[in-house]
């Protein structure tokens, strides 16, 4: 197997568990790789499973270090998954955020209602949701996102300004790795593509295209 | 003074009124006219045997069986408490962490009570031991229950968002703190609720027993006051152990949210 000349940001090797897998892949600081795959294939069991909220067996590494040698909450603060139906605690918007002045700036680009942190969680539309979680999860900058559908609830100008935000993070070294129904997603964000079939990953149909 | 005597007939005429309940159940669809018959039955056969055990427990004086009874005692008190929630772990599991926490609360306050202020002569004496076990044990039965009932189906509920703090990196605890915390005041709540409405909106069973007895009213309130303490310490011990047990058993090392190991009741 060849290696990358760096340290690979993330990499699964024979990661599975009973219902999924084994899943081998590695993701590069500032790569985007897309899933793509029926509902039902296993493309959030992946997620869940690389993010540690699912049991699994089989290696994972950040950065060269073994997921092992972290606990469960240290692994998710920096390997951090956005689940397709956003969760929420409280009921205002604010207290699910550590910081919410810094989240301000980041709402405006997303054209979320200017008052949105002021809000209760309730009067959001299930779109606002959506984009907040996914601003709440890149609050304090993981290095690796894996995103469920996080364009799902969305209007194509929102999915643009979505995508613009996640661009500008992968660039700073993120990797991102992303499950979506989207076609033209991948190629919109420069992702390499990936097929869940029955719970296993393979490669296109068609080859990538060139980047 | 002597207690006035009750015959089948004066029972037959109380049971009546729960007839009516019965025939409202039905009348508005609650469905719950079966559960109350059966429920019903079993009160006044498992009240006459053990008006017929103690009977004879009081009368043979050998702590071994006193032990062996209030074992039992606990023991079906742990299976009541872990039958009632509508969501489930395991059978054995709810049992033990039911049995756990009903057990050691109801142990600590009636031990505490029969050596501190009963102290009868010996202080397991069954005429004490057993009795007072027993109503601790009904109260701390019902606010473990509630506790389990409240954390097991807030877990279930809130599943969204214990995963997305978990995600976010937050420790297990930290995401289930309001459950649990909810899940004990829920359990206490009532024992809360009696010791302030106690005289006022009602008067408690045991000093109402008392009087009808033939005791002296300020005697009958001096040992509702006691138990009333007894209740409350032991329902609270019990919420709270119930809480932190039935929580621990929803996460695993890596502190994940373990929802598999929910089953919903049949």
């Amino acid at each position: 197997m060849t290696e990358a000349r760096e340290t690979p940001r993330l990499r699964l090797r024979g990661l599975r568990s009973a219902h999924a897998g084994p899943f081998d892949l590695t993701l590069a600081a500032g790569e985007a790789v897309t899933i793509q795959g029926a509902s039902g294939s296993g493309k959030s069991l992946l997620l869940r499973m690389i993010a540690d909220l699912d049991p699994s067996v089989g290696d994972v590494w950040l950065d060269g270090v073994a997921r092992t040698g972290m606990t469960g909450p240290q692994w998710r603060a920096r390997v951090r998954y956005c689940a397709a139906e956003s969760g929420w605690w409280a009921e205002s918007v604010a207290a699910h955020f550590a910081m919410p002045e810094a989240i301000a700036p980041l709402a405006a680009r997303l054209a979320l209602p200017e008052a949105v942190l002021g809000m209760a969680v309730s009067q959001l539309s299930s779109g606002e949701r959506q984009q907040l979680a996914l601003l709440r999860a890149l609050g304090d900058a993981p290095a690796v996102l894996l995103l469920d559908e996080p364009t799902a609830a969305l209007d194509p100008a929102s999915v643009a300004r979505v995508e613009a935000l996640l661009d500008e993070h992968r660039r700073a070294g993120m990797a991102l790795l992303l499950a979506t129904h989207d076609p033209a997603q991948p190629q919109r964000l420069g992702a390499r593509v990936l097929r869940m079939v029955d719970r296993r990953l393979c490669p296109p149909v068609l080859p990538a295209m060139p980047a | 003074m002597n207690p006035i005597p009750l015959t089948a007939r004066d029972l037959a005429v109380s049971a009546a009124l729960l007839a009516l309940d019965g025939l409202l159940s039905i009348g508005l669809s609650l469905g719950l006219h079966r559960a109350m018959l059966i429920a019903a039955v079993r009160m006044v056969v498992q009240l006459l045997l053990v008006g017929l055990v103690l009977r004879f427990v009081f009368a043979a004086h050998a702590p071994l069986l006193t032990l062996g009874l209030l074992l039992l005692m606990v023991a079906v008190a742990a299976r009541e408490a872990s039958a009632r929630p509508a969501q489930r772990l395991g059978r054995l599991v709810m049992f033990a962490i039911a049995g756990a926490a009903i057990g050691s609360a109801t142990g600590v306050t009636a031990i505490l009570a029969l050596t501190t202020a009963l102290r009868p002569r010996p202080w397991y004496d069954a005429r004490y031991a057993i009795p007072l076990t027993g109503i601790v044990l009904g109260n701390v039965l019902n606010g473990c229950s509630l506790t389990l009932d409240s954390l097991l189906g807030g877990i279930r509920r809130e599943r969204a968002a214990i995963e997305a703090r978990l995600a976010l990196g937050h420790s297990f605890a930290l995401a289930t703190g309001r459950l649990r915390r909810e899940a004990m005041r829920r359990g206490m709540l009532p024992i809360i609720n009696q010791m302030s409405a106690a005289g006022l909106v009602t008067l408690p069973g045991i000093m109402t027993g008392q009087i009808l007895a033939g005791l002296d009213p300020i005697a009958a309130v001096k040992y509702q006051i006691l138990l009333m303490f007894l209740l409350g310490g032991g329902g609270g011990l019990a919420a709270i152990m119930a809480a932190m047990l039935t929580a621990r058993r929803f996460t695993d090392g890596r502190e994940r949210l373990r929802l598999d190991r929910l089953t919903a009741a049949q």
